[in-house]
């Protein structure tokens, strides 16, 4: 196939869209979902339907951002953006005769959700340019918006070597928590002798908070495939997983549905868009351990083995898979591939700061107004995040520290939110960027109790391979419940503090190594909630 | 005049261990390298003959001009490495490990079959482990008695899985694995029933000799008695890698 034959296709498919002028759009991933927006999709399709008019189509999209008013419905010219349409919020079944009636006339001024607040102006979206824009379940819909052109490019305009060059000038970062450029990652995997290599999609998202990754799975599933397909090409690959978690159905659904298609249709399988590249992907679900997340007890349970790190080296680069060169990379990171190679990697490198390139996806959660998910320019500071596109702490009550990183990473207070985000500067401030959860307190917090819940939930997830992080993480929850209950002493303290410094030196992987984070971050930050709680020296 | 034999393809490499200069083949860990000039290391989970788990960390060394620290048993020795076993703060994170280990189950050496012959015991003793620092996690776990030859007391178990691996690795049955996250962790035989109804176990006792605490013994053995011999790990382990 080649790109003429892909751009007919699209023609074609807006061709047979042509008489319809106006789309409303309802948000039908899982967010909005479990608000009811299933019931408004169809009520507001039988609406139309009766309604006759024949220039008007209801679809189900991705997620647009605002999960907190959710259900979301999306009233806009067709081609036009998120920002550009008549947004509802909270909308119920009973509301869609009103909006049927408001898609040619006057908008319905009670369901308004005005989309020239910052929380829309204000970002940027290349992962998400297609989430909230098109039917993730169609994969025409994906080709009308310029889907797969990137592939084919790559395969038939363009050599491994090329591919590596863009995606290394992009300086495109994983997106999976460590940051490691992306580029180096896959010229490490080409350069192995060849042979069978593998490329695997970490979609396991264990981290409290995050739900970046499955968004995209829901919104645009054919965007992650035609990455990974890319990536395989780059790296001489044949064969991929993507290892989802379980407990994301809808995601898995969809994954799915958008392997099946491409596959029918030639963008999987053994001669992927009639050149010699085959590439086959498979599904393996997780069952909903956070340290499968790492990537060699990912491996491991992909080969059907308890999920339990390995040390490393060797990494999967070099042994992954069945002993094979593997490429692991995130969810966002594939979803980013394929606008590099559309506009190249100079462009993508224009965006953001010097080591940080490219935009973020971030999920706002905790006291924040809009809570959802967001995609900023990386060097956004973190005060416009939270205070104007996040818009503020509800309630009129006082910010406290922002976590960011999950499990691994740390709270920040408010004399730090004018730091750029970026991998850099998060780590000066001894937290992470992590996969892009947020989690946002406000003075009712109290510090010394964020920090054991973190410890708790590092506590469960622990594999329980080596000593240091299983035992460790058990003994911090313990001496964290006695602190936060009023009952601990100085010595108490002290040994808690003894405790972070060696599990961080000595476990195996990353989970047991960064476990102690948030506590060292809120002793860093708020020491003094802690000592306020001690018993008094005896 | 006969050609020499040409000689497999593995370098040999010089590095320094506590100011020490000594070659090694590339293909050696650091744990062998030790082993081998007499470096005592210490190590829970390690066995010469078994595959390597990593999972004590307790033979952490320093390397220098690396921030972190690695473990000796699944590290490659590399031309130049600069390695120190025996420093304060390697000290210090050894006993803390230790010291874990001794709060998360129930070793009481007064009344253990294995006291005086026990691995976990002699490597405190080692490490200057007078006392524990943190409190006793105090879960009582069951014993399985049912096997007519050995006994598990999970409550001495380590979860080093160098019964899993011996079982699987060299006696070929693959009886124990492990089950469960965290500190909840237990070993158990076939798909956790008990260990005398097992389909699998040859009762070799392989297991029971490699245990390096009173976790796995002998039915009948009293305080202090259950001594381990381990000498036929290596032997059996190169006959079987030379098939
Ligand atoms: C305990 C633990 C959990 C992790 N969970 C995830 C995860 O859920 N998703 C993910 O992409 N990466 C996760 N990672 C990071 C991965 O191991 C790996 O670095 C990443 O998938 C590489 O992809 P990237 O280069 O695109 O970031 C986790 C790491 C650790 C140590
Ligand atoms: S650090 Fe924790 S999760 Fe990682 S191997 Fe050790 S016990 Fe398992
Ligand atoms: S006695 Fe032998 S076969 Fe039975 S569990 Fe132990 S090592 Fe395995
Ligand atoms: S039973 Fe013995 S050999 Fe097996 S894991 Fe426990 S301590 Fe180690
Ligand atoms: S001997 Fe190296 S971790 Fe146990």
């Amino acid at each position: 196939m080649h790109l003429e034959d892909l751009a007919e296709q699209a023609a074609q498919y807006r061709n047979e869209e042509a008489h319809i002028e106006r789309e409303v759009r309802v948000c039908v991933a899982a967010s909005c979902q479990s608000s009811g927006s299933l019931p408004v999709l169809e009520a507001l399709k039988s609406a139309c339907d009766s309604r006759g008019a024949g220039s008007c189509k209801v679809k189900g999209v991705g997620c647009m951002g605002l999960c907190s008013a959710g259900p979301l419905v999306a009233v806009a010219d067709k081609d036009c953006d998120l920002n550009e349409s008549v947004l509802y919020r909270d909308v119920t079944p009973d509301d869609a005769p009103d909006i049927m009636a408001g898609v040619c006339g006057a908008p319905v001024e009670r369901l308004r959700c005005p989309t020239d607040q910052p929380f829309f102006s204000r970002q940027h979206r290349i992962v998400l340019e297609h989430s909230g824009l098109i039917d993730p379940e169609s994969l025409r819909g994906y080709i009308a918006v310029g889907g797969y052109a990137a592939l084919i490019r790559a395969l038939t305009e363009m050599t491994p070597a090329d591919v590596l060059r863009e995606v290394t000038t992009s300086g495109l970062r994983g997106r999976g928590g460590g940051g490691y450029p992306t580029g180096l990652k896959w010229s490490t995997i080409a350069k192995m002798p060849p042979g069978q290599k593998y490329v695997v999609c970490n979609a396991d998202e264990g981290d409290p908070g995050a739900f970046m990754d499955r968004a995209v799975l829901e919104s645009d599933p054919h965007r992650v495939l035609e990455g990974m397909a890319i990536a395989a090409y780059a790296v001489g690959a044949s064969k991929g997983y993507v290892y989802v978690r379980a407990e994301y159905p809808l995601a898995v659904e969809r994954l799915e549905t958008a392997i099946r298609k491409a596959r029918r249709a030639g963008f999987l399988g053994a001669k992927v868009a009639d050149t010699q590249f085959a590439f086959e992907v498979e599904i393996r679900l997780g069952a909903g351990a956070f340290v499968c997340g790492e990537e060699t007890a990912l491996m491991a349970s992909i080969e059907g083995l308890r999920g339990q790190p390995r040390p490393r080296p060797p990494y999967p680069a070099e042994s992954g898979l069945w002993g094979c060169p593997t490429l692991i990379n995130n969810v966002e990171t594939f979803a980013n591939i394929a606008p590099i190679i559309r506009e190249g990697g100079d462009w993508f490198a224009s965006i953001g700061t010097e080591g940080s390139k490219g935009t973020k996806v971030f999920a706002l959660a905790g006291k924040i107004k809009n809570t959802g998910l967001i995609e900023v320019p990386m060097g956004t500071s973190l005060r416009d995040i939270i205070e104007v596109i996040g818009g503020g702490i509800p309630d009129g009550r006082a910010f406290k520290a922002v976590q960011t990183g999950g499990p691994s990473g740390g709270c920040i207070p408010e004399a730090h939110l004018d730091i750029p985000v970026d991998y850099d500067s998060l780590k000066t401030l001894g937290t992470i960027m992590g996969s892009g959860g947020m989690i946002v307190m406000d003075e009712t917090s109290c510090m010394v109790d964020v920090a054991r819940f973190f410890m708790e939930f590092c506590m469960s997830e622990s594999c329980g391979k080596c000593i240091p992080c299983r035992a460790g993480t058990w003994q911090m929850h313990a001496l964290l419940d006695t602190l936060t209950k009023g009952r601990g002493t100085r010595a108490d303290l002290a040994l808690l503090e003894d405790l972070c410094e060696v599990v961080r030196a000595t476990s195996l992987c990353g989970l047991g190594q960064t476990a102690p984070n948030p506590v060292l971050s809120t002793l860093r930050y708020f020491r003094d909630e802690y000592e306020a709680k001690l018993l008094p020296d005896a | 005049m006969p050609l020499p034999t040409p000689q497999p393809n593995v370098r040999v490499v010089t590095l320094r261990i506590d100011d020490r200069d000594l070659s090694a083949r590339e293909d050696e860990t650091l744990i062998e390298v030790c082993r081998e000039n007499r470096i005592p290391i210490p190590s829970l989970c390690h066995l010469d003959g078994l595959s390597v788990w990593g999972g004590c960390r307790l033979c952490m060394v320093e390397i220098a001009g690396q921030g972190r620290l690695v473990a000796a048993c699944s590290t490659r020795v590399a031309e130049g490495m600069e390695v120190r076993t025996d420093t304060e703060r390697l000290r210090h994170y050894r006993r803390t490990i230790v010291e874990l280990l001794f709060a998360e189950r129930n070793h009481v050496c007064s009344v253990c079959v294995s006291n005086g012959h026990c691995e976990l015991q002699t490597l405190a003793q080692r490490c200057g482990v007078d006392h524990v620092r943190l409190p006793y996690r105090q879960v009582p776990y069951p014993v399985d008695s049912s096997h007519e030859m050995f006994r598990l007391d999970h409550n001495r178990c380590i979860l080093c899985t160098r019964c899993v691996r011996v079982c699987d690795e060299i006696e070929g049955a693959h009886t124990w694995d492990v089950m469960n996250r965290g500190s909840d962790c237990r070993v158990i035989t076939d798909l956790a029933r008990p260990w005398g109804e097992s389909e699998t176990c040859t009762s070799c006792g392989k297991c029971v000799q490699v245990c390096p605490t009173g976790a796995l013994v002998k039915q009948g053995t009293s305080a202090g008695e259950m001594v381990k011999d381990q000498h036929f790990l290596p032997i059996l382990a190169r006959r079987r890698h030379a098939r």
